[in-house]
């Protein structure tokens, strides 16, 4: 489904990603695991046609992503980190817009906006202003705003930053439903235990490589449990620079 | 071309722009109320005359005939608006600003002013207070001063009892001298005036005492006076139609105002790169130039809802009429929007961080409005700055919305203004391409 090759970004003198190259099997969920700053944004920037690759190729299907970014923007959904939401708008005037970036027209993205809103759990607030939604409700929102064109390939950079237990578990929920309907996973998270209950594969990244490239099974077998594996592998200096 | 995602962008800015009312009411109700405000203080629609009077302040410390006559012509102008004060209250009263100038007729000015008259020497000296920010009403004021006094020094001169003596004076002094032609020449007219100034006297005197009025007793004085009277005609797009100061008020807020717009438009594209929604656009199947033309057609559209709103409250209630051509109208109006979209667009393309822009934008958005006459017209800047406004898209943009409205000009006089706006659209929109950065 997706095959990352050798790709590389450089910003100045620092070298965010270096080189790095896995491949994501269709319906395959994997989990991106790094520090701050282990290039873990950079590389869903590459993989989403965001950010152009220094080197190195990015394809989906077998198609390169320099060949023809916008067909393949449109089989791949991001949820970005940040909050990618009018909060003066409406829930439905946020995916009417998003809908609307992909080409849908009027019928199907009312049905499509209806279904993700439904999917999150906003369906009785999609007349609602954003700004009147609680940090997991926008959380979910945002989720919902990468749906709409029906990607098969939906990339998360974590998507539970800042929520509380109850709304990360209603975004597990919503995760495991994509799963179950056979769409391909790639999600950055810091939260160990999210990687485990959610994740097929895990790659821990770190000053932009990857240091390990395995299964959830493989990591527990290894290191007792994960966080243990990611404490042994990337260290317990500070990590204090940027994200990237 | 990805028309489905220009339109969902255009309708979502859209949105946005109609979800903050400060946002429209600043856009459209505050240009109202500064034109509004410009447009009173500059004459209003009514254009009776009773607005701007030029204040001034006499003294008269004379209190002869001539003095008096003088400060009556003055009180009698529909220029001006004439206080009788003290010395030291018309200095005081000029220097707070509440008079242009304060004339001061010197003891012994109409005696002295009626000799000099026809020697030539010893004048009287008038004081002219002027308060130096008001040199223009200072002008007006020396020209009608100077006006009033030759009428009434010469009336009082072939009249009255100054002139009499001062004849009766010259006339001695003439016959003590050795007769030579030039001297008898000048005895002759000296001695056909004293006739004049008797029977003058003699008229006046029986009017008088059969009770005429004093202005028929005057008609029976002689004086110089202007040997002319002036019809002055406001030159506006037809006879018989007043000047409406309210059009070149509109016309001026409703560019700055709209340049505000554009502003606003060019942070707000700023703003957006540093959230997480810039990521989203980049994420999707929309080019560079698409989400360029986007910007540009949502910020021309909400220039032109804004134009549009202001000119309706102009028209409905400040009696604003389109005495010239819609059609001029509307090419200035919609060339200027779209100088305002791409100039929005290439602020956000040059300017670093949203405060900073919007600080530099704005200075340069009032310099703007203000060398480009949409203050005040661009005829009262001294010739220098009427020249270099020139190349100042804004001072095309009202003259052309002034020769729509007010000045009642054909089509053909919008297209170069038009011309000009659209050039100067296509500078900014050519900065803002070579500037974008669409990728990080």
């Amino acid at each position: 489904m997706l095959q990352v090759d050798r790709i590389s970004k450089r910003y100045g003198e620092r070298v965010a990603v270096n080189a790095i190259s896995f491949n994501v099997a269709q319906g395959e969920t994997v989990g991106l695991l790094g520090p701050n700053g282990a290039g873990k944004t950079t590389a869903i920037a590459m993989i989403s046609g965001i950010s152009r690759p220094d080197s190195g190729a990015v394809s989906l299907g077998g198609v390169s992503l320099a060949q023809d970014t916008n067909a393949l923007k449109r089989r791949v959904g991001l949820v970005p980190q940040d909050l990618a939401l009018y909060e003066e708008l409406s829930a439905w005037a946020n995916l009417q817009l998003f809908g609307g970036l992909y080409g849908l027209g009027a019928a199907q993205l009312q049905q499509r906006a209806k279904a993700a809103l439904a999917l999150v759990g906003l369906a009785d607030r999609s007349a609602d202003r954003v700004k009147t939604f609680s940090g997991g409700m926008k959380r979910r929102l945002n989720i919902a705003g990468a749906l709409l064109h029906e990607p098969d390939l939906i990339l998360l950079d974590e998507p539970t930053v800042g929520v509380d237990p109850q709304s990360r578990n209603a975004i597990f929920d919503n995760l495991e439903e994509l799963k179950r309907r056979g769409k391909t996973l790639v999600y950055t998270t810091h939260y160990m235990e999210e990687a485990e209950r959610l994740c097929d594969r895990v790659l821990i990244l770190d000053h932009g490589q990857i240091l390990a490239n395995e299964t959830v099974a493989y990591f527990k077998q290894q290191y007792t449990n994960l966080e243990a594996a990611f404490m042994q592998l990337t260290g317990r200096a500070l990590r204090d620079g940027a994200e990237s | 071309m990805n028309t489905v995602a220009i339109r969902a962008l255009i309708r979502n800015d859209l949105r946005l722009y109609f979800a903050d009312r400060r946002a429209v009411i600043v856009g459209v109700l505050v240009p109202i109320l500064i034109a509004a405000f410009f447009g009173r203080i500059f004459g209003g629609g009514d254009q009776s005359g009773e607005q701007g009077k030029i204040p001034i302040a006499v003294v008269d410390e004379d209190r002869s005939r001539v003095s008096q006559a003088i400060a009556a012509d003055l009180a009698s102008d529909p220029l001006l608006e004439v206080s009788t004060l003290g010395r030291v209250a018309a200095r005081e009263q000029v220097k707070s600003g509440k008079q242009n100038a304060a004339a001061v007729f010197p003891q012994g000015f109409g005696e002295q002013a009626t000799k000099s008259l026809f020697s030539g020497v010893n004048k009287p000296r008038v004081e002219l207070l002027v308060d130096p920010s008001q040199s223009t009403g200072a002008r007006v004021i020396q020209g009608l001063l100077a006006q009033y006094s030759m009428q009434e020094i010469s009336k009082e001169a072939f009249s009255g009892e100054y002139g009499r003596k001062t004849i009766d004076n010259y006339l001695q002094q003439l016959d003590k001298l050795e007769q030579t032609p030039l001297r008898a020449d000048l005895r002759s007219l000296l001695s056909a005036a004293r006739t004049l100034n008797d029977r003058a006297a003699a008229d006046a005197a029986a009017a008088s005492s059969s009770g005429s009025s004093a202005s028929n007793a005057e008609q029976h004085q002689f004086g110089l006076s202007i040997p002319y009277t002036v019809a002055s005609t406001s030159v506006t797009a037809r006879d018989n139609t007043p000047y409406n100061s309210y059009a070149h008020s509109f016309a001026g807020m409703a560019v700055q105002f709209i340049l505000f717009a554009g502003i606003d438009a060019g942070v707000l594209l700023l703003l957006t790169r540093q959230r997480g929604i810039w990521q989203r656009l980049r994420s999707a199947p929309l080019s560079r130039s698409e989400f360029m033309l986007a910007r540009a057609l949502t910020t021309t559209l909400i220039s032109l809802f804004q134009i549009a709103a202001i000119y309706v409250a102009a028209m409905l209630l400040f009696k604003v009429r389109m005495e010239g051509s819609w059609g001029a109208f509307i090419a200035v109006g919609i060339s200027f929007c779209l100088l305002n979209a791409t100039f929005g667009l290439m602020l956000a393309t040059i300017g670093r961080s949203a405060s900073t822009t919007r600080s530099l934008a704005t200075m340069a958005t009032l310099l703007l409005v203000m060398v480009g006459g949409a203050w005040v017209p661009a005829f009262v800047f001294p010739r220098w700055l009427q020249d270099a406004s020139r190349y100042v898209p804004t001072r095309w943009a009202v003259d052309g919305l002034d020769g729509a409205t007010w000045r009642g000009l054909p089509f053909d006089a919008a297209v170069l203004p038009t011309l000009v706006l659209i050039g100067s659209a296509a500078i900014c929109l050519l900065i803002a391409i070579w500037r974008f950065r669409w990728e990080d």
